[in-house]
């Protein structure tokens, strides 16, 4: 028995969805969507699950989901933070945001807090090269940083 | 310099509700679209020689005609909003700030190319531009602008955003295609003459949100107002996003043709904290590096860009001062290539990897002189082995970075 089901409301966006593509296949990634949402990342029980609503192999769905990188295959801290890497933000500064994050939580770049309350990754280009340096914390996105701006946002969340 | 064709309503408060979208103009070109014939609008766009915004500036009309107009399949519209080549940051500003003109530049060229369905694929980071866009996307269902019979018009078009998981390829149209059929975002075999693409076998198009969106001024301003603005072989505007060591970074519509220079001194403020500019990345990233000595005579167009060995690419315009270390930047873009290259040919996956692990030592001071060359013997493996244009603009780039700036690499290796 699978250990993973779709919520009722994730059940009936998928049925709705559904009707807006040519083929099932086309509701893997937003099925791998509802799964983050629902559960925090992508369980083996999940895809498994996946692979039976969408007429396919557990092996078809690990591949895409392992494909992209924004699909959890591990559990993350409750807040994760991204921040970028690339150019634009590094001419503005994202090293120095990068260092001031780790002494900060007390971890590296790529490890969780032992409290499981933050992840620290890094990402390419967020499309926010005009207000970089750029992170997404969670969902939202945190532009122009400062070093003043992050120490408020992660005493926030830590108290 | 800034002319507001795309941004005209980006500054008005609220201007992403319908209502005061509606308000604005939006969805006015409707009654003239409904009045002429799909080919009509397909002149229209052709004779405006409107070019991609995407990156590679291919002329819409001409690419609309790909799809068959005599087939039984049904024909898609793809919108391409996947934005991640660094540097780029423009179409999201549509997303924000005026939603309904993507809807009304989508229902435009649905319209034109006979579709009754068009997808959005939009980057899985912009969950924000996501929510708007959908929240849009709604409101259009509401008031019947979308759905069986587009504003009583009896044409039915439905429109579906797709998110995609982060993955820079996908922004390629044929693995933006592959992801939005479920799988891995490959890019496909190139056919060997001009074809439209394909979405589960049935001919599409996939055109930038900026390009769909500059379409329906063409359509109620018809193709010469559009020929007004620009050069004679790059008309009309385009959102140029500059970011980097300026005063004033940020999005600005521009007509193609101003001066580089003109757009980084007073558009911009200047180089940041009155520092001297030392090289441009003119197009996103996968461009080819300028120096500053270089840029003088450069205009913001297709050919000017061209003739001065680089590209206009998606307008995402890369300043950096005099402070910054040219190999150290190419080891960030190469770092971004390389976690980014899709790993199906084997000179990317692995080339673009050596290039960046050869950076990383002579950046360490462990460089020897053969490493410039061995980089250069990589680039050759990455150009024309490939399935998509991925390697080879990097293996452009990299050349560019190393005989512009080869004192500066010299230095390091001692
Ligand atoms: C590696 C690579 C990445 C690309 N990324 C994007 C992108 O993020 N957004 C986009 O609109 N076009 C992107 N393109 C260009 C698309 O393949 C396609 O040409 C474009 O969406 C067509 O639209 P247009 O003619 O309106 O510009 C990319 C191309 C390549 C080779
Ligand atoms: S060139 Fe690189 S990105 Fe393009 S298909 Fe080959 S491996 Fe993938
Ligand atoms: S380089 Fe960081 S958002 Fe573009």
């Amino acid at each position: 028995m699978n250990a993973f089901t779709f919520t009722p409301e994730n059940e009936a966006k998928f049925l709705a969805l559904l009707e807006r593509y040519l083929q099932k296949s086309s509701l893997t990634l937003p099925s791998l969507w509802m799964v983050q949402y629902q559960e925090g990342w992508i369980s083996t029980e999940a895809m498994k699950y996946l692979a039976q609503k969408l007429d396919c192999s557990p092996m078809d769905i690990y591949s895409v989901a392992s494909f992209y990188t924004m699909f959890n295959l591990k559990p993350v801290g409750k807040y994760h933070i991204q921040l970028c890497k690339t150019l634009s933000c590094m001419l503005r500064g994202s090293e120095q945001m990068s260092h001031h994050l780790e002494k900060k939580l007390g971890i590296k770049v790529g490890e969780t807090t032992k409290d499981m309350k933050f992840t620290l990754t890094h990402v390419e280009c967020l499309g926010s090269c005009g207000t970089a340096p750029c992170m997404s914390l969670n969902d939202d996105y945190v532009e122009n940083l400062t070093l003043e701006k992050l120490d408020d946002i992660i005493d926030g969340l830590k108290s | 310099m800034i002319v507001k064709i795309v941004s005209k309503n980006f500054e008005i408060p609220n201007a992403h509700r319908l209502e005061v979208a509606r308000a604005n103009g939006r969805y006015t070109s409707l009654s003239k679209l409904f009045s002429m014939t799909p080919n009509a609008v397909i002149c229209e766009v052709e004779q405006s020689l409107l070019r991609g915004k995407g990156g590679g500036g291919a002329l819409t009309g001409e690419k609309w005609r790909l799809i068959p107009t005599d087939g039984d399949k049904p024909s898609y519209l793809v919108v391409n909003a996947d934005e991640s080549e660094p540097g780029t940051f423009k179409d999201r500003q549509i997303l924000e700030f005026d939603p309904h003109l993507l809807i009304e530049g989508i229902i435009c060229s649905s319209y034109a190319i006979n579709a009754h369905h068009a997808y959005i694929y939009i980057r899985g980071e912009y969950v924000f531009w996501a929510k708007r866009m959908q929240e849009a996307i709604d409101e259009a269902y509401k008031e019947g602008i979308l759905g069986a019979s587009v504003l009583d018009s009896g044409y039915a078009l439905h429109v579906t955003l797709h998110r995609g998981g982060g993955a820079y390829i996908c922004g390629e149209k044929t693995a933006l295609l592959e992801s939005l059929e479920g799988k891995r975002g490959h890019p496909r075999l190139k056919p060997r003459g001009k074809e439209p693409e394909w979405f589960f076998g049935n001919p599409t198009i996939v055109n930038n949100v900026e390009t769909i969106a500059s379409v329906p001024f063409i359509i109620t301003e018809g193709f010469g107002a559009y020929l007004a603005y620009g050069t004679e072989q790059s008309p009309g505007t385009m959102l140029f996003g500059i970011s980097g060591h300026v005063e004033r970074p940020g999005v600005y519509e521009l007509p193609y043709g101003v001066k580089l220079i003109d757009v980084i001194e007073k558009t911009c403020g200047g180089i940041k904290d009155g520092k001297k500019l030392k090289a441009i990345i003119p197009g996103g990233s996968s461009c080819q590096i300028l120096r500053a000595d270089e840029i003088e005579n450069i205009t913001l167009d297709y050919e000017s860009l061209k003739k001065h060995g680089s590209a206009l690419g998606t307008g995402g315009i890369i300043v950096m001062d005099e402070s910054v270390s040219i190999p150290k930047a190419m080891k960030n873009l190469f770092e971004f290539y390389h976690h980014e290259s899709c790993g199906q040919c084997t000179p990317c996956r692995e080339g673009t990897g050596w290039v960046d692990n050869i950076l990383g030592k002579i950046l360490e001071g462990k460089g020897t002189p053969q490493d410039m060359q061995t980089i250069l013997d990589a680039c050759d493996m990455l150009n024309g082995k490939t399935i998509c244009v991925f390697a080879p603009s990097v293996a452009f780039i990299a050349q560019s970075y190393i005989e512009k700036f080869k004192e500066e690499f010299e230095a390091l290796i001692h």
